[in-house]
């Protein structure tokens, strides 16, 4: 009832291939959660079914508190409803700048005509300027978002998710590519956001999901093995037995 | 930070003077307005060059900025073209007859002079009836309405149905090709209304108009220039802000842009159908001083040389687009014109009219290999710009977004 994303009884097929297997899942108003599961348990198919990406089968996918229900939804429609995602790979517009890019981002009205007649005002402005102090990208902003680092990269695309202003957030192994300290300022910036909005990580590596201190769900096979602490999961036989074990 | 629009985009000042000067020089060479230097059928020829490099930048839009390499704006092109070729027809006919009729000993009521007309136009078709797509064509500004109004439709209802269904790349190119082609083979049916595959004719000489076409060329002339300034500034303007952002956006990674919320499929109609406006408003110029319009000039290898031309010129630039289409229109003219001395190698004489299509072919490959950015990327040497090292991997993972090679620095 006071859930965000209810996600139940979803399967989803892949040329016979069965991904997702009667899949529930949900999370609250203001959480972290972590994904955790071997290569093809579904994590990411899990993602693309609740962006819109992929349609299931069957199940269904309800969404806030008017229990809208997103499998109805175009990808555009749903990311204006509030879910923003973080691709595995850093995916910003190489072409463009940093500015033009948080700018892009920015919660604002997506309509064609609203973009083409859209003033630069001050407040924006202030806005990605503050955004860009976050991700430690203040003296890049004119540059071309291409020259950056991957690490800078990956930064600039956890700036356009905040500058998406979502409800829920759905990220893909932000860890992966990352020196420790880089790490340390992540796990604090998904802290720091699921105090105000959910927050679903999907991570291979145990030490960061450590670090995030939060709930886990393990997933294998295209459904739900166990839930709750890490600890607790960790202690699972089965657990161990198709994931840690091997 | 904020600064003007202008300011922003300095190639626009430079474009918009050389454009003038250009102008300028060509009125003062002309026969009518200057010192009698040029030909006005070489003045016509640069009329029409500013038409095509009008159309140009609608491909440069809708290929080099939002990624859809649409080959069928060539139709819209030509839809404009037979618009206003209608009325000027329709109009010159009229004052024709109207004019034989005169000496008549009973005036002619208006049902004998329309049929008239029709026995005039379609004659040449076996018919003499007016078909239902001239019911506008006596009138100036219903023809000039429906010269923006029957492409955009067009573009807009083939764009919704091709985006719609998600599809792209190659198989939009394919699909666009389809509609160019099957334009075409409609046209050149005698049932389509248009004359078949005479065409419209006679479209250099304006009705009511007793000017010279001396005089009447370097009017088209200026016209032209004018859509020409008009079509960059505007194209400068939509490209520029964050409208632009997101098209370009679209081009490199079209799911990011999605997952930011954005309609992918409303952009791509909004940017097909202003491209194909601004094509038909260029076809609209073009062919009274064509003199001529018929399906041939739809035909799907229009719209393919329209592609070379911006590729030649420089992708997602604006003003590599304009030079793309300038010189190598200018350049195929000067070649299939026959005034290049052939070669001749013994056994085999290279005769360049013939040879010209193997040149064309071979400078596009040679461009799209050793120089992407076309002849445009000439400028950035000036500029001193540099590309960001992507290490050889392109600007997004889309089939049509920026390569490496492509990039501004």
């Amino acid at each position: 009832m006071s859930n965000l994303l209810e996600v139940s009884g979803v399967s989803v097929t892949f040329d016979g291939y069965r991904a997702i297997r009667n899949l529930s899942f949900q999370i609250g108003r203001a959480e972290l959660r972590a994904i955790i599961g071997p290569n093809g348990a579904g994590k990411t198919t899990f993602m693309d079914i609740v962006t819109g990406k992929t349609r299931p089968d069957e199940g269904r996918v309800i969404w806030g508190e008017r229990s809208v229900n997103l499998l109805k939804m175009s990808e555009a429609r749903i990311a204006q409803e509030g879910i923003g995602r973080k691709f595995q790979r850093p995916t910003v517009f190489e072409d463009q700048t940093v500015f033009a890019n948080l700018l892009m981002a920015l919660k604002n009205p997506r309509g064609s005509f609203r973009c083409l007649f859209y003033k630069s005002s001050r407040d924006d402005g202030a806005r990605v300027e503050q955004l860009a102090s976050e991700i430690g990208l203040e003296d890049a902003l004119q540059r071309k978002s291409g020259e950056l680092s991957h690490g800078q990269k990956q930064w600039l695309e956890i700036g356009m998710l905040l500058a998406q202003e979502p409800r829920l957030l759905l990220v893909d192994e932000p860890a992966a590519g990352m020196t420790l300290a880089e790490r340390e300022h992540t796990t604090d910036l998904l802290k720091e956001a699921a105090k105000t909005r959910a927050v679903v990580v999907v991570e291979h590596d145990m030490e960061f999901v450590r670090r995030l201190a939060c709930k886990v769900t393990v997933l294998h096979e295209g459904s739900v093995l166990a839930e709750g602490s890490l600890d607790h999961v960790t202690a699972n036989p089965q657990v161990i037995e198709v994931y840690l074990g091997r | 930070m904020r600064q003007s629009f202008i300011m922003r985009n300095p190639s626009i000042l430079i474009f918009l003077a050389c454009l003038a000067t250009f102008t300028l020089v060509v009125t003062l060479m002309s026969e009518a307005f200057g010192f009698d230097m040029i030909s006005t059928s070489f003045v016509k020829t640069l009329g029409k060059t500013l038409c095509l490099c009008l159309v140009a930048l609608a491909m440069d839009l809708v290929w080099g900025y939002c990624g859809i390499l649409s080959l069928g704006h060539f139709a819209f092109f030509g839809l404009g073209g037979y618009m206003i070729g209608m009325w000027l027809m329709y109009a010159r006919t009229e004052l024709i007859v109207a004019g034989s009729l005169a000496n008549a000993a009973i005036p002619p009521t208006d049902a004998e002079v329309v049929s008239a007309i029709g026995n005039q136009i379609f004659g040449v078709v076996g018919s003499s009836d007016f078909p239902l797509i001239w019911t506008f064509a006596s009138s100036l500004p219903a023809q000039l309405a429906l010269v923006v109004i029957v492409p955009g439709l067009l573009a807009l209802v083939f764009g919704w149905l091709a985006f719609r269904s998600r599809v792209a790349g190659v198989y939009l190119s394919i699909l666009t090709q389809a509609m160019t082609l099957a334009l075409s083979l409609y046209l050149f049916q005698n049932e389509s209304g248009l004359r078949g595959n005479n065409g419209l004719s006679g479209l250099q000489n304006l009705p009511g108009v007793t000017a010279s076409q001396a005089v009447v060329s370097i009017w088209f002339l200026w016209a032209s220039a004018l859509a020409l300034a008009i079509g960059y500034v505007v194209s400068a303007w939509v490209v520029s802000g964050k409208f632009g952002s997101v098209v370009r956006g679209i081009r490199d990674d079209e799911a990011r842009v999605r997952f930011l919320g954005y309609s992918v499929e409303g952009y791509k109609l909004f940017i097909f159908t202003f491209t194909a406006i601004i094509a038909a408003i260029a076809g609209a110029l073009y062919y009274p001083q064509a003199g001529i319009i018929n399906p041939g000039e739809v035909a799907p290898i229009a719209s393919i040389y329209l592609a070379v031309w911006v590729a030649i010129g420089g992708r997602g630039r604006l003003y590599g687009a304009v030079i793309g289409a300038a010189v190598v229109s200018l350049v195929s003219t000067w070649f299939t014109g026959g005034q290049v001395p052939s070669i001749p190698l013994g056994v085999y004489t290279v005769d360049w009219v013939d040879w010209w299509l193997v040149l064309l072919g071979v400078s596009f490959v040679l461009v799209t290999l050793f120089a992407p950015k076309g002849i445009g990327g000439l400028f950035d040497l000036i500029a001193g710009r540099l590309a960001p090292d992507r290490h050889g991997a392109d600007y997004g993972p889309d089939k049509g977004s920026l390569q490496q090679e492509e990039g501004r620095g």
